[in-house]
């Protein structure tokens, strides 16, 4: 068979799907399983293709159901797993991701999203995933979910997600959209010792004193492998530190909050935004994703208009960058959330908000982008209340 | 310029968005500057109507689209009709010479001299037919882009070329692209603007 290197260093022309493919085989992913879906299939087709190369495997499955429990299983035998889906493939995963979710289970799933709801628009852009992300699957947990908004981010947050999943042990997904996902654009791939590889802790001590759920001080606990030896018990039931079964509120309350709690309290480690020209901003564009730079557009638009416009990428979606938003609406007038769906970010900006600034939705359901003009209007809207 | 916005259109088949790829190529991979490039996606990218859409710039493109494109490529009578009249002021439109009549009244022409749109034809399928396939009649039209505009290297282009297609397939390429570059070349030299 032939080989290749994990890493292709240099400048490419690629699509974000494959740069997507690229950043997940520069992170250490090895396997992937999955069931091809536009905007995604370049992906799976990607990683057929490039992951018997570097020793890794594929498996065409035959649903998303199967795709995410093999994801599933293939981490917890110690390798680093990914698939890849759109919205209809997305909403099948919904119960193992929260399986996922409650055995702290490291992996990455990507939703390259299109216009819904059922099959909606197969080939067009949408962003109505959002909320589905945060709450998609049944009970309480936090998540953690990125939104790229280039080829190069499709490479780059690939890689972040798959070591933020590593470091705090739960299912990262990527948010992306079916115009990021089949935009062809110069991607840079580091050299390999540019990257910076997370892995996850490793349990190394007796045999006995294993206790696969006792979390160290950073609330996560250290993982072994199967066929390691250690006797491992892996349930969605409430569990105790052993693994096993224990239906009981005081389990249920250890572990739910440990669960929510390893991700709300290293948020600061976890989110990341970019902001333009927030110095002087009486007005802020908060967008994530293709309309994050259509909104960018308008900014631009804006400023030689006088206008005192900021703008606020969201890179990390979940959790939510609330103290930043916090920080601003206590002095700016009024947020402009642009996004290809009826309102699910924009909702999160407003309870943010809390009637310190107004929040001005700018939506579209999907289908094509923004024309830039259409976010103007909402500036000059804010401009004059 | 720092900026080119080139639309690329016609029929699927034609290779549309093979020579946007390579345009785009050409300028992010071996001219080192920032470029995106959007595509029909689907069915219209297999037959009926089909288009690319290339920025090159030396800044970080944001918005993917064009707004005004500096270069029109018009394989078919259709792609000619619907977009030559979005072609910016001082702009220039390529055609199929074959394939596209260039009737008067579509190209915005706002005055004398260096706001009339340029508008050039090539017989650019026939040319490829000669060299030996009408399938390279994309890469012919690359080379007349690239002679009668600064928009990428002829050097990056060839490189674009190599690295990017099979290698059955690149001595065609390349034959057909430096036809169509000559060709440019004279047409510049002449002013052979239809």
């Amino acid at each position: 068979m032939k080989r290749g290197p994990a890493v292709l260093t240099g400048v490419h022309f690629i699509n974000g799907d494959v740069a997507c493919a690229e950043g997940a085989l520069a992170a250490g992913c090895r396997f992937f399983a999955g069931y091809p879906i536009t905007p995604a299939t370049e992906i799976a087709e990607r990683m057929a293709e490039r992951l018997p190369e570097v020793g890794g495997t594929f498996i065409q499955m035959e649903d998303e159901i199967a795709s995410i429990s093999a994801v599933l299983g293939a981490s917890w035998a110690g390798v680093k797993a990914m698939t890849a889906t759109s919205g209809p493939g997305f909403s099948l995963m919904m119960e193992n991701l929260g399986f996922g979710y409650m055995t702290e289970t490291p992996c990455v799933i990507v939703n390259v999203q299109r216009g819904g709801p059922s099959t909606g628009l197969p080939t067009l852009v949408g962003q109505g995933d959002m909320m589905q992300a945060r709450w998609g699957s049944h009970g309480d947990y936090e998540t953690i979910a990125l939104a790229p908004s280039s080829a190069q981010e499709m490479f780059d947050l690939t890689i972040a997600a798959f070591n933020l999943s590593e470091k705090y042990r739960l299912p990262v997904l990527i948010m992306s959209d079916a115009v990021i996902g089949h935009i062809t654009e110069r991607v840079i791939i580091p050299p390999e010792e540019e990257i910076p590889i997370v892995n996850r802790k490793r349990f190394t001590g007796p045999r006995e004193t294993y206790l696969p759920y006792l979390p160290e001080d950073d609330l996560v606990p250290p993982m072994v492998a199967a066929g390691e030896g250690y006797r491992v018990y892996i349930t969605g039931l409430t569990h105790d530190e052993r693994g096993y079964p224990s239906t009981s509120p005081d389990a249920q309350e250890r572990l739910v909050r440990r669960l929510a709690e390893k991700v709300r309290r290293n948020a600061r480690d976890i989110i990341r935004l970019e902001e333009r020209g927030m110095e002087d901003a009486d007005v802020v564009l908060v967008a994530y994703g293709i309309s994050a730079r259509v909104a960018y557009r308008a900014m631009e638009l804006a400023r030689a208009a006088g206008r005192r416009v900021g703008w606020l990428r969201l890179i990390t979606v979940w959790p939510f960058p609330e103290e930043r938003l916090r920080e601003l609406a206590a002095r700016v007038r009024a947020f402009i959330v642009p996004e290809l769906n009826l309102g699910q970010i924009a909702r999160e900006v407003e309870r943010c908000a809390a009637g310190r600034a107004l929040t001005i939705p700018v939506l579209r359901p999907g289908g094509a982008v923004h024309d830039p003009r259409e976010i103007l209007a909402a500036i000059e809207e804010a401009s004059h209340v | 310029m720092s900026r080119w916005e080139v639309k690329i259109a016609g029929f699927g088949g034609q290779g549309i968005i093979l020579a946007g790829y390579l345009l785009g190529k050409a300028a992010a991979v071996y001219d080192r500057r920032h470029a995106t490039m959007v595509q029909s996606y689907g069915p219209e990218a297999r037959g009926s109507a089909c288009n690319s859409q290339v920025i090159i710039a030396d800044e970080p493109i944001y918005y993917p689209y064009l707004t005004e494109p500096d270069v029109l490529i018009a394989m078919s009578q259709e792609a000619y009709a619907r977009f030559a009249p979005e072609v910016k002021p001082g702009g220039l439109v390529l055609i199929e010479r074959d394939l596209v009549a260039p009737d008067a009244g579509r190209l915005r022409d706002e005055g004398p001299g260096e706001d009339t749109v340029r508008l050039y034809a090539l017989p650019a399928t026939k040319i490829a037919e000669e060299l030996g396939h009408r399938i390279v009649a994309n890469i012919v039209m690359l080379g007349f882009l690239c002679a009668l505009a600064p928009i990428v290297s002829p050097s990056g282009m060839r490189e674009a070329v190599r690295s990017s297609l099979p290698k059955s397939a690149i001595e065609l390429n390349l034959m057909a692209f430096e036809a169509g570059y000559e060709r440019g070349r004279l047409s510049r030299s002449a002013d052979d603007r239809v």
